[in-house]
C-alpha cells in the first residue's frame, strides 16, 4: 500500500461556504446554490456545467442527496452521495480527490450540508432503530470518556471551559458562523447540564448550513488561481463501537489515533508540523481528547496546554480558528468541509483576524458516531 | 410433594408518602404506599418477583408460566410469554396469563397446582402482578400500591402444600375498570364493603373451613384480601380472628396491590412460617377464593429469599405529588408521545434474545463474552463459532458513567452507564441510584424495565442497579 500515492497530486481552487444558522428561510438548495456559487466565483468558474466533471456530495439527514444537489445546481453529471456520521463531508472530498488522482476526473466539486432545523426539534435526531438503543442524544456518547479520564488525569470542567470559552471567542471573529457571542467562566458554569460533564457550552451548536471546495489536477491548479492548496492526504477510519469494544479504556478515542497515523503518513508529516487545525469539538471534551489522539501533545497532558493558551489563536497551534462546531455550527455533513474552507482561507493567508501567521500546514479532523468514525484531511501551502 | 417450592416478591423502592398526596408536610415512618416508577409496569415488577424466585433454582426445569394480572398493557398479547422470554426460559413451557379478576392471583396458584397434580405441568412459574391507579385525588388512589410476587410450584421438595381451597363467584358491579380506562373505579364504599367484600370474604373462608372441618384456631397465620385497612378489621372481627393470627396486610407501607395482595402476604408469611405451620389465604373479586396451605420442613432449607421483607427495607420517598404524576404519566405534556408505528417489529424479532432475554454470546474459540450477539468475534475474529451466554443474571461493573439531562424522566438526571458483564460491554440505563453515588467499577446487577414507550406501546428492556448483598 503506497501511503504517498496521492499527495500533493490533488489541489483545491475554490472554497465557499454559506451563513450558518437557523436557516428557517432557506431550502437545502439554497444553501448549496450559495456555497457552490462562491467557491466557482474563488475559483474563477464561469461555466460550471462545462467545467465541472463529477459532483460529490454528502450529507446525513437527507435521504436524496445526489437528485438535491445535481437539481439545485443543475449539474447532470456523476454524481456520488456520502453517509459516515461526522465524517460525511471529510468523506465526500477524500472520494472527490481520490477520483482525480486516479486519473478519472480533472475538476469536481464537492459540496457538504444539512439542514436539521427542519425537522421541528432542537437536538441532534436521536435514531433508534432497536429497543435497547437507548434514546439518547450523542452528549451521552461523547461524555463516556470523561469519568474515567478525569479520574486518571485530575482534568475537569475548568479545562472543558477554557476550551468552550475560547471557541465561542473564535466564532466572533469568523463572517459566517451561528453564534457570535463571547461567553465567561461564570456563564459557563452557570448553564444547565446537558449530559454530564456537558453543560450548554460544551455542546456543539446545530445548524444547517452548506461548503463547497473545487478540486482540480495540481498541475492544472494555476490555471484558476495563482495560490491553490495542495491536498497532502486525506483519510477515513471506521473503529470499533465504544460503548461495547472490549478494549476500550475510556481515556481516548481510537478512530482518532488511527486515522491520524494515516493521514500522517500519507502526508509525509509529524504532529509538529501543523501550523493550524480544525477538530471536532461537537463537545468540549472531544477536542481535549483529539488534541493528545492526535498528537498534539501528551496522552494526559492535555489540560497543561490548554492552560497555557496554546490552543488560542496566537497561540502555537491555533486550533479551530473560525469558532468550531461549538460557534460556526454543525450541519452534519457540511462540518468536514467548512474545516476545509476555513484551513484553505488560513494557507492562502485570507483568514483576516483569525489568521495564522506563515501558516503551511493544516489539519482537520471529524469524529462521529458513537464515535466510530473519523476523517482527516491534511493540507499545505502549494 | 406437590406445592410450592419456592418464592420471591418485587415491591418498587419508591414510596409516595399519603401525606404527600395531599400536600401536607411528610414525617419520617409516617403511612405510604409503594409506586411503580416511570420505567416499571405490572410485567417489568413481575419480571423481578420472578427472577427473585428463581435464585437457586435450575430455569431449565420450568414448563410452565402462569401470570396473573389485571393491568398488563396490551389487550392482545401475552405477558406469559414476554415473562418466559425475558427469564430466558426453554422455548417448550406452557404459558398462560389469567386476567379479569382480583382473584386473577389466588387462580393462577390454584391452576398452578392443579396442572402440576394432574401431571400435565412439572414445574410451573406464577407470577402476580398489578399496577393498577386509582384517580388523582381519589380514597382508591390513597390505599392501591404496587407489588409483584412469584411462586414455583412443582413435585418436589415443597416448602408449602396446597391442602385445600374453596371459591365462590359472584356478579356484582362493586370494583371495575373498563377497557381503555386508566382508572379503577368503585361503587359507593358502604355498598361495596356491605353487600360485597365483607359477606363474600368471609363466606369464601367459612367455606372452607367448613369444607375440611377446620377452624381458624388450626391456622398459624391467616391472609386476605381487603380494600382498605377499615374492612380488613371488620372482616377480621366477623370472622373472630385472633389479632395475633391475622397476616399484616401492610397498608400504609405497601398498600392494596390487587390481584397480588393476599399472595404478597402469602410470601410475607413464609418467610417467618414454621414446619406444621397452616396458612390460609383468601382473594376477593367477583367472588372469593380461599386456599389453605401446609407448610413443610423444606421451608427451612429454602436459601432465604428477596421476598416482602427484603424490599420493605429498600425504600426511598417521592419528592413530590407533581413527580408521581408526571411517573404516572397523569400529567399531559406539550408533546404527546408521537403516533408512529414504533420500532420494526422485524428487527425487534431478531433481537429478542438481546432485547428481551439480555443473552449475549460467548465465542468457542477464545472463550471472550461479547454483547450483542455477533457473527464475527470482537476478540479473535472467529466467525460463527458462539454459544448463547445469559447475561441478566450475572453481576456485572460500571465501567464509565454519565448523567443525561435530556433523557425525558420526572428526575432527571437519568444515569447512564457502560457496564461489564463478564467481559461484555453493555450500554445501559442505571437506576435506583443517586447520581451522587455512582462510582467508577461499581458492582450492579440487572432488572427488567420499561426504555420507551415507541410506537405508544412500551418497550422494555434491562436496566443496571447496584448491587444488593
Ligand atoms: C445543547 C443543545 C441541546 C441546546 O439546544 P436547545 O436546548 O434546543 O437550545 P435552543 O435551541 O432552545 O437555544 C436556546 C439558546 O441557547 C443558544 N444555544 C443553542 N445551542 C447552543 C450551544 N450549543 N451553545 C451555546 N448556545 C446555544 C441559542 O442560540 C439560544 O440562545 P438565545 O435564547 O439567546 O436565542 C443543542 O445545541 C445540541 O443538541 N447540541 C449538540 C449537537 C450534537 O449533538 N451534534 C452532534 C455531535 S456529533
Amino acid at each position: 500500500m503506497a501511503r504517498d500515492a496521492i499527495r500533493d497530486k490533488v489541489s483545491i481552487v475554490g472554497v465557499g461556504c454559506c451563513q450558518f444558522g437557523e436557516n428557517w428561510d432557506q431550502s437545502p438548495a439554497d444553501m448549496i446554490v450559495d456555497a457552490a456559487y462562491e467557491a466557482y466565483a474563488d475559483a474563477g468558474i464561469e461555466k460550471p456545467q462545462e467545467q465541472i466533471d463529477a459532483v460529490f456530495t454528502g450529507s446525513i439527514y437527507s435521504n436524496k442527496g445526489p437528485h438535491e444537489c445535481s437539481d439545485a445546481l443543475k449539474l447532470w453529471k456523476p454524481v456520488t452521495s456520502v453517509s459516515n456520521y461526522c465524517a460525511t463531508g471529510t468523506d465526500a472530498f477524500r472520494c472527490g480527490v481520490m477520483s482525480i488522482a486516479c486519473g478519472l476526473y480533472d475538476t469536481v466539486l464537492v459540496v457538504g450540508y444539512d439542514k436539521p432545523k427542519d425537522r421541528g426539534v432542537a437536538g441532534p435526531s436521536v435514531v433508534m432503530t432497536q429497543v435497547r438503543d437507548l434514546p439518547q442524544t450523542p452528549a451521552g456518547w461523547f461524555s463516556i470518556c470523561a469519568s474515567r479520564y478525569f479520574e486518571k488525569y485530575g482534568a475537569g470542567r475548568d479545562d472543558l471551559a477554557r476550551i468552550a470559552i475560547k471557541n465561542h471567542h473564535n466564532g466572533t471573529l469568523a463572517p459566517n458562523s451561528f453564534l457570535k457571542r463571547e461567553i465567561t467562566l461564570e456563564d459557563y458554569k452557570k448553564a444547565r447540564l446537558i449530559s454530564w460533564p456537558f453543560g450548554l457550552y460544551d455542546c456543539a451548536a446545530q445548524t444547517d448550513g452548506a461548503a463547497a471546495v473545487i478540486l482540480t489536477r495540481s498541475d492544472l491548479a494555476k490555471s484558476f488561481r495563482r495560490d491553490p492548496v495542495v491536498v497532502k492526504g486525506v483519510t477515513v477510519f471506521a473503529g470499533p463501537n465504544p460503548q461495547k469494544d472490549p478494549t476500550m479504556d475510556f481515556l481516548a478515542w481510537k478512530p482518532s489515533i488511527e486515522a491520524g497515523q494515516v493521514a500522517y503518513e500519507m502526508a509525509g508529516v509529524g504532529p509538529e508540523d501543523i501550523d493550524v487545525a480544525q477538530v471536532h469539538d461537537c463537545f468540549s471534551l472531544t477536542e481535549l481528547l483529539t488534541y493528545e489522539d492526535l498528537g498534539f501533545c501528551e496522552k494526559g497532558a492535555a489540560k497543561e496546554h490548554i492552560q497555557d493558551g496554546r490552543f488560542e489563536i496566537g497561540g502555537g497551534l491555533p486550533v479551530n480558528t473560525d469558532g468550531g462546531l461549538k460557534s460556526f455550527g454543525h450541519p452534519t455533513g457540511a462540518t468536514g468541509v467548512r474545516m476545509i474552507y476555513e484551513n484553505t482561507l488560513q494557507l492562502q493567508g485570507r483568514a483576516g483576524e483569525r489568521q495564522t501567521p506563515d501558516a503551511e500546514i493544516a489539519l482537520s479532523h471529524n469524529i462521529g458516531g458513537y464515535p466510530t468514525a473519523c476523517g482527516i484531511a491534511i493540507l499545505g501551502r502549494a | 410433594m406437590i406445592g410450592i417450592t419456592s418464592y420471591g416478591a418485587y415491591v418498587p423502592p419508591t414510596r409516595l408518602a399519603l401525606a404527600t398526596i395531599g400536600g401536607l408536610p411528610t414525617q419520617e415512618g409516617g403511612p405510604e404506599k409503594a409506586v411503580a416508577w416511570n420505567d416499571e409496569d405490572a410485567v417489568t415488577m413481575a419480571m423481578t418477583a420472578a427472577v427473585n424466585c428463581l435464585r437457586g433454582f435450575d430455569r431449565e426445569q420450568v414448563d410452565g408460566v402462569f401470570f396473573a394480572c389485571t393491568t398488563y398493557s396490551f389487550a392482545e398479547k401475552q405477558g406469559a410469554a414476554l415473562l418466559a422470554r425475558g427469564l430466558d426460559l426453554p422455548r417448550r413451557v406452557r404459558t398462560n396469563d389469567f386476567a379479569g379478576s382480583l382473584r386473577a392471583g389466588t387462580n393462577a396458584l390454584r391452576a398452578a397446582v392443579d396442572a402440576v397434580s394432574a401431571g400435565t405441568a412439572r414445574c410451573v412459574l406464577v407470577v402476580a402482578s398489578d399496577c393498577r391507579m386509582g384517580a388523582p385525588g381519589s380514597g382508591l388512589e390513597l390505599n392501591f400500591g404496587d407489588a409483584a410476587v412469584a411462586f414455583l410450584v412443582g413435585d418436589g421438595d415443597a416448602v408449602a402444600t396446597l391442602d385445600a381451597s374453596f371459591a365462590v363467584a359472584d356478579e356484582l358491579v362493586d370494583v371495575w375498570r373498563t377497557a381503555g380506562d386508566p382508572f379503577v373505579h368503585a361503587w359507593e364504599d358502604r355498598f361495596v364493603v356491605q353487600e360485597g367484600y365483607t359477606p363474600r370474604l368471609v363466606e369464601g373462608v367459612t367455606g372452607l373451613f367448613e369444607k375440611t372441618g377446620s377452624q381458624a384456631r388450626d391456622f398459624a397465620k391467616i391472609a386476605f384480601f381487603a380494600p382498605d385497612a377499615r374492612s380488613h378489621g371488620s372482616v377480621a372481627r366477623a370472622l373472630k380472628l385472633d389479632k395475633q393470627k391475622v397476616q399484616e396486610p401492610l397498608f400504609g407501607r405497601l398498600g392494596n396491590s390487587g390481584c397480588s395482595f393476599v399472595l404478597v402476604q402469602l410470601a410475607h408469611a413464609l418467610e417467618t412460617a414454621k414446619p406444621g405451620d397452616r396458612i390460609l389465604a383468601a382473594s376477593y373479586g367477583d367472588g372469593a377464593e380461599a386456599l389453605a396451605f401446609s407448610v413443610t420442613e423444606h421451608i427451612e432449607k429454602l436459601e432465604e429469599r428477596r421476598g416482602v421483607s427484603w424490599h420493605l427495607e429498600r425504600r426511598r420517598g417521592v419528592k413530590s405529588y407533581d413527580r408521581y404524576l408526571k411517573a404516572r404519566n397523569l400529567q399531559r405534556g406539550e408533546y404527546e408521545s408521537p403516533r408512529d408505528q414504533g420500532l420494526s417489529a422485524t428487527v425487534h424479532f431478531r433481537e429478542r434474545d438481546e432485547e428481551v432475554s439480555l443473552v449475549g454470546h460467548r465465542c468457542r474459540s477464545c472463550g471472550a463474552v461479547q454483547f450483542p450477539q455477533q457473527r464475527v468475534c470482537e476478540t479473535c475474529f472467529g466467525k460463527d463459532a458462539f454459544e448463547r451466554y445469559r447475561l441478566s443474571d450475572k453481576v456485572g461493573k460500571v465501567l464509565t458513567y454519565t448523567f443525561d439531562f435530556f433523557f425525558p424522566t420526572p428526575d432527571p438526571p437519568t444515569v447512564v452507564a457502560i457496564c461489564d458483564i463478564d467481559g461484555a460491554r453493555v450500554h445501559m440505563q442505571l437506576v435506583n441510584i443517586a447520581p451522587e453515588a455512582v462510582t467508577l467499577d461499581m458492582p450492579v446487577e440487572f432488572e427488567f424495565r420499561r426504555i420507551h414507550q415507541s410506537g405508544g406501546r412500551p418497550n422494555y428492556y434491562w436496566k443496571a442497579t447496584p448491587l444488593t448483598a
